[in-house]
């Protein structure tokens, strides 16, 4: 940085605001610290069983979380395998395929589609897609009803419903991050392949093979998003504690569990338990997102204007 | 042309193709939810949903005055909380963008952004529900605070950074101190998109529902005090979607098309003046 004059003013300026700055840390930490906290009950009463056991009976005060982690990773799974290569190739159209003037109304396009409130999808889900799937289910051959992926009764309301939804929801935000680290990719790497004759496609490869550890950072962080989102699976899933491998059985995820129970949590245990849940889901959509970040983060530093290029001439003349 | 170039040449069409074909997947579930929200949303919308309060169970009829005020109130509660906080925390991290407290803080900002929602909900019932005795719109406006901050200051933060270094560098060569080149130079030229930014935040926790499910709880009737729980209309929309009842779905769908149009109108504004001030700024 530059020598500039410095004054009391300055230096209380960037306290004032620096404080403000801390506060940000200091609420993370104390999202973590107050969850922990409030899961003493549960986390004192059950330990590590508690992630191990099947039985959620808030009458008997027997609590085990198995079912909700299952149902949470199983949908977050699924909806990523369905919106990865979407993503993708909606961030290779709009990037690098199509004309650039198509680009601002397909953006603007797909934001919409992150714009829309969760509760929405939540609404459209329940009344519209369920009953839809639940045609779908019927209209399977016997053969394949039979396979364990795909049996149960048709009741609509299932893991598969809510993984196609969070598919949905987290289409335009993984793939915008992705467009971005696309066109973050030097042009000279595509035009090096054109001028080896490369096609259209070879050179995109070439692209996304340059751009990948961000693209997996864009794919984390729609993992992130699709762990923690409440609303729309809440209304979707069926909420039955019972971990299945069928994607047409009712189950549930942490995020609904919390949801549905919470204000109906009558004892401390039972409030323990759910808090619990909050406090592992927190932890592990932090990792994913720190993770997601740090990927980016490699990704993007190359291209980020350098602060000191802003405002430190010395430096440019020493360059 | 040899055998081999014309496989990579139709490899290449139909991988462009596919690429083509995601893009109109994607919009296959947007023009569908557009379809529904807005025939079974128009369809449902009168006059009554503005001005009437929930009637109770059985009864046709009433809307939902009292949850779009209230989601009013909470939304500017939120912004009320998380404006000073992440205009400050962003001119920080933009400012002093070399310190260690400025990359932490911005990485605490994009760690806040990726809590879910429900869990800051957990958090603040913790806090303030809890201690308080009752849910509350209090609780409800700073739940959606924390979750209006991480946007606000990463807004800020870049929108800063946008504005020209000559600007800035002509501050200072005319002798103003730091402090007073960044609040009266820097800022008031990046005002314009802070205030856009203020408004995407705004459309993004105007939809938010989890957070405010134990903390600002939901209310029937007109809440008179902050202390009260709010109706909102998201909780709103949740607990009809939620009912057997065909005329509670029938004003879910037309809150739900209320709600699209309050978040659609807010971002699209948003979003323009986003462009212009990029454009205004050379990039």
């Amino acid at each position: 940085m530059t020598r500039t004059r410095t004054s009391a003013g300055d230096l209380s300026f960037r306290i004032g605001t620096g404080a403000f700055a801390l506060f940000i840390i200091a609420l993370v930490a104390a999202i973590g610290v107050v969850l922990w906290m409030q899961s003493r009950p549960s986390l004192d009463a059950f330990g590590l069983q508690f992630w191990r056991t099947e039985i959620w009976d808030p009458v008997a005060g027997n609590f085990g979380a198995l079912p909700f982690i299952w149902g949470t990773l199983y949908s977050s799974l699924l909806a990523l395998l369905i919106a990865t290569p979407v993503s993708i190739g909606i961030a290779v159209f709009i990037s690098h395929t199509c004309r650039p003037n198509w680009r601002p109304p397909l953006v603007f396009l797909t934001e919409l589609l992150a714009a829309i409130p969760s509760i929405v999808y939540g609404l459209w889900g329940f009344l519209v897609l369920v009953p839809a799937l639940r045609q779908l289910q019927l209209a399977l051959p016997d053969v394949v009803r039979a396979l364990p992926l795909f049996s149960g009764p048709p009741v609509g309301v299932s893991l598969l419903a809510a993984a196609v939804i969070l598919a949905i929801m987290i289409v335009p935000f993984t793939s915008s991050i992705a467009r971005e680290v696309l066109e973050a990719v030097p042009p000279a790497q595509r035009e090096a392949s054109f001028a080896l004759g490369a096609t259209s496609w070879e050179a995109t490869k070439v692209a996304l093979h340059y751009a990948r550890t961000g693209i997996v950072g864009a794919v984390m962080l729609g993992f992130g998003r699709a762990l923690g989102e409440t609303m729309a699976v809440t209304m979707v899933i069926g909420n039955t504690p019972k971990a299945a491998a069928s994607i047409f059985a009712p189950q549930y995820t942490m995020a609904a569990v919390i949801a549905n129970e919470f204000t109906e949590a009558g004892d401390a245990l039972h409030l323990g338990a759910l808090v619990e849940i909050g406090l592992v889901l927190f932890i592990i959509t932090l990792i994913v997102n720190v993770a997601s970040r740090l990927l980016l983060w490699t990704m993007t530093r190359q291209r980020r204007p350098s602060k000191a290029a802003v405002s430190t001439p010395a430096q440019e003349a020493a360059a | 042309m040899t055998r081999r170039d014309r496989r990579r040449r139709i490899q290449s069409t139909i991988m462009t193709g596919l690429s083509a074909g995601t893009v109109l997947l994607a919009l296959v579930p947007l023009a569908l939810i557009f379809f529904f929200v807005f025939s079974q949303g128009l369809r449902s919308l009168d006059f009554d949903f503005f001005t009437q309060i929930p009637k109770p169970v059985g009864e046709t009829g009433g809307g939902m005055a009292n949850a779009i005020v209230g989601s009013l109130l909470l939304c500017g509660l939120g912004a009320l909380f998380a404006v000073p906080i992440g205009v400050a925390s962003g001119i920080y991290i933009s400012e002093y963008g070399d310190s260690w407290l400025s990359s932490a803080s911005r990485f605490a900002a994009d760690t806040l952004n990726g809590v879910p929602s429900i869990v800051i909900g957990v958090v603040v019932y913790a806090t303030v529900v809890l201690p308080m005795g009752h849910f509350s719109g209090l609780a409800g406006g700073i739940a959606l605070g924390i979750m209006m901050i991480p946007l606000i200051a990463r807004t800020t933060e870049e929108l800063l950074r946008l504005v020209p270094a000559t600007l800035r560098e002509g501050a200072l060569a005319l002798g103003a101190t730091r402090s007073r080149a960044v609040l009266t130079v820097v800022v008031p030229a990046a005002l314009p998109g802070i205030i856009t930014g203020v408004l995407l935040a705004l459309a993004r926790i105007a939809g938010e529902t989890a957070p405010l499910l134990f903390t600002a709880f939901n209310n029937a009737f007109w809440s008179e005090k902050l202390t009260q729980p709010v109706a909102s209309l998201t909780v709103q929309v949740y607990t009809y979607a939620k009912s057997p009842y065909e005329d509670w779905h029938r004003q879910a769908w037309a809150g739900s098309l209320v709600l699209v149009l309050l978040v659609m109108i807010c971002s699209i504004v948003a979003r323009l003046a986003t462009r212009r001030l990029q454009r205004m700024h050379g990039r």
